[in-house]
């Protein structure tokens, strides 16, 4: 699998991420290398061998669900870069 | 006084308790020794003098208490770790401005056992490095080497132990970012079983993988930690709901090594590691012999597809947990965007640093419909091979032993521009993560070649976290304490 810088630009613009052309070559070259690197696991025979996704082996139980108030508006507020004192406040959308 | 701060935790918690020292004065030790030696190893992103001393004045208005198991004990705590009121910047440009008003678990439970926290540690961004060179504010320095890296990517965690800034650091392992850092700079480390210590208040990398622990200068100093930041909380739903053992006691009268089986793997053990490491590690080894240990060989076959499996692994869910920083809610934004998705786009192109861009680009990719099965899927499928060697080596023996990293700490900027050396030098420490189980390293000399720290790691079974620091404990004891690093 080769990785084009067009690829990269492809997946970056999935992440949310603007990466210039220079950024985008660079990557695209190490992806290659990482990626082909990753392939390695192509030779691992794992045929009927279940996922692994989390070593945990105890229940993981929800929380019950019930309301309460953990902290306030202005403690969530203040790490906001822009608020009106109410909300968070975002480039108009439409 | 003499300096107290070359003394281990224990000692100075024990001078605290019968008040010998108060705790006023074990914090003005330790800030004494910041301001000495942070021009020159900068471990640190943040610390803030005035709070420490105001409570260690509280502590000692109040007085000791035989409860709180870390009463008036100076600590820093990576920069991953929500402090209250305390900048947590995780090392990024992005978290610049964050200030959390709410402390993590493990946090709320090292101020209820009575710690001081001094500050917060330098670390590579979101926890992606192995050198402290990817941190957006500074690149910490080794102390026994200003030259040499101080690992990662708890490096600031490590560094500061090792300096004596503090008597024990909090510090995050993803794939060896506990026990990496300690082996380059000459301390203990200690990544506990997954679910062991809860991860509430931890910036998330790779869920599945991260744990926090405590690195100090002994393995007696470990088990106090740990012994108060592990147990069960029900905020974070992957903790164990177990009962946490007394570590201090398990390892208390602990003097040799009789009806302990180490097991060492073949294959940590051949090409690829540096001479000066193996002869230290072997000698170790050796020392475990003579301390009535038995020593059988063991097998973890899937090891060569462990660096792969990890970065699959930790990309996938480095990209998913960082969705979260957009701009919006928190963090850096880019002042100059006019549309949301510019605001996305922008602020975190400019936010985050190019080894955080390239995870999340490779963990997208590896995500992605038409990858997921032959990336991510088949990388699930491996880690439980992986967590498999582990299970068949564990019923052979108690403890599996091996060098920490292949080398000691390496040169400033040796590895930068090379991520794919640099995910490789973390071929001994990864399986572990992947696996779940606990895993301890402890310094076993200064290498023959380098005159820098040589780390080996103990793993044991899941929750078995006594077994090694007692092995730790045993072992330390009986090889030659290393002196202050030399550099500071």
């Amino acid at each position: 699998m080769h990785i084009s810088s067009e690829d990269a630009a492809k997946v970056a613009k999935l992440a949310r991420l603007r990466l210039d052309d220079d950024k985008l070559e660079r990557f695209a070259g190490q992806m290659d290398g990482i990626l082909a690197y990753m392939e390695t696991l192509g030779s691992v025979d794992t045929a009927g061998v279940e996922p692994l996704y989390s070593p945990v082996t105890h229940e993981t139980p929800m929380r019950d669900d019930v309301a309460a108030k953990a902290c306030s508006r202005d403690q969530i507020l203040a790490n906001a870069p822009a608020t009106d004192g109410q909300f968070f406040i975002v480039p108009k959308i439409v | 006084m003499s300096d107290i701060t070359t003394l281990s935790l224990t000692e100075v918690r024990d001078k605290l308790a019968r008040k010998e020292l108060s705790a006023v004065e074990a914090t003005s030790a330790c800030l004494a020794r910041i301001e000495a030696t942070e021009p020159k190893i900068h471990a640190l992103l943040h610390y803030d003098a005035e709070a420490a001393l105001a409570a260690a004045k509280g502590l000692d208005a109040a007085g000791p208490n035989s409860d709180q198991r870390l009463w008036g004990v100076p600590v820093l705590i990576k920069d991953a770790i929500c402090v209250k009121d305390a900048p947590t910047t995780c090392g990024s440009k992005i978290l610049q401005n964050f200030t959390p008003f709410y402390d993590a678990s493990c946090i709320e439970k090292m101020r209820a056992a009575g710690a001081v926290i001094l500050g917060k540690a330098n670390m590579d961004e979101f926890a992606m490095g192995s050198s402290t060179e990817n941190s957006a504010y500074k690149v910490t320095a080794n102390p026994w080497n200003l030259g040499k890296v101080p690992g990662g990517s708890s490096g600031g965690s490590a560094a500061a132990v090792a300096a004596g800034q503090c008597f024990a650091a909090l510090g995050t392992d993803t794939g060896g970012s506990i026990r990496q850092p300690a082996a380059f700079c000459g301390t203990v480390g200690i990544k506990p079983t997954y679910g062991r210590v809860s991860r509430y208040g931890l910036v998330a990398y790779g869920s599945s993988l991260d744990q926090i622990g405590p690195l100090t200068r002994t393995a007696d100093d470990a088990a106090a930690v740990l012994g108060v930041i592990a147990g069960h909380d029900p905020k974070d739903s992957t903790c164990a709901p177990r009962d946490v053992p007394d570590f201090e006691a398990a390892l208390a009268g602990a003097a040799d090594l009789a009806g302990l089986t180490i097991g060492l793997p073949d294959e940590y053990w051949g090409e690829g590691v540096d001479a000066e490491v193996r002869d230290a590690c072997r000698a170790a080894v050796d020392t475990a012999k003579s301390l009535g240990a038995n020593v059988v060989p063991v097998s973890l076959p899937h090891t060569p597809y462990a660096v792969a499996t990890y970065y699959i692994v930790a990309m996938a869910e480095a990209s998913s947990n960082l969705a979260r920083f957009d701009g919006v809610r928190y963090g850096y934004r880019a002042p100059e965007a006019q549309s949301l998705e510019e605001l996305y786009e922008l602020s975190r192109s400019k936010g985050f640093g190019p080894e955080v861009q390239r995870r999340i680009v490779i963990g997208a990719y590896v995500l992605s419909a038409g990858y997921y099965d032959a990336y991510y899927r088949k990388a699930a499928q491996v880690r439980r091979l992986i967590r498999q060697d582990f299970l068949t080596a564990f019923e052979k023996c108690d403890v599996i032993c091996g060098p920490t990293s292949p080398f000691a700490a390496f040169t400033i900027g040796q590895m930068s521009d090379d991520p794919l050396q640099m995910y490789l030098s973390d071929i001994f420490t990864i399986s572990l993560n992947l696996a779940g189980l606990p895993g301890l390293s402890m310094p076993v000399g200064l290498g023959a070649a380098s005159a820098m720290p040589i780390g080996m790691q103990l793993f044991g079974r899941a929750f078995d976290e006594a077994t090694i620091l007692r092995t730790a404990k045993v072992l330390g004891n009986a090889l030659p304490l290393l002196p202050r690093p030399a550099a500071v």
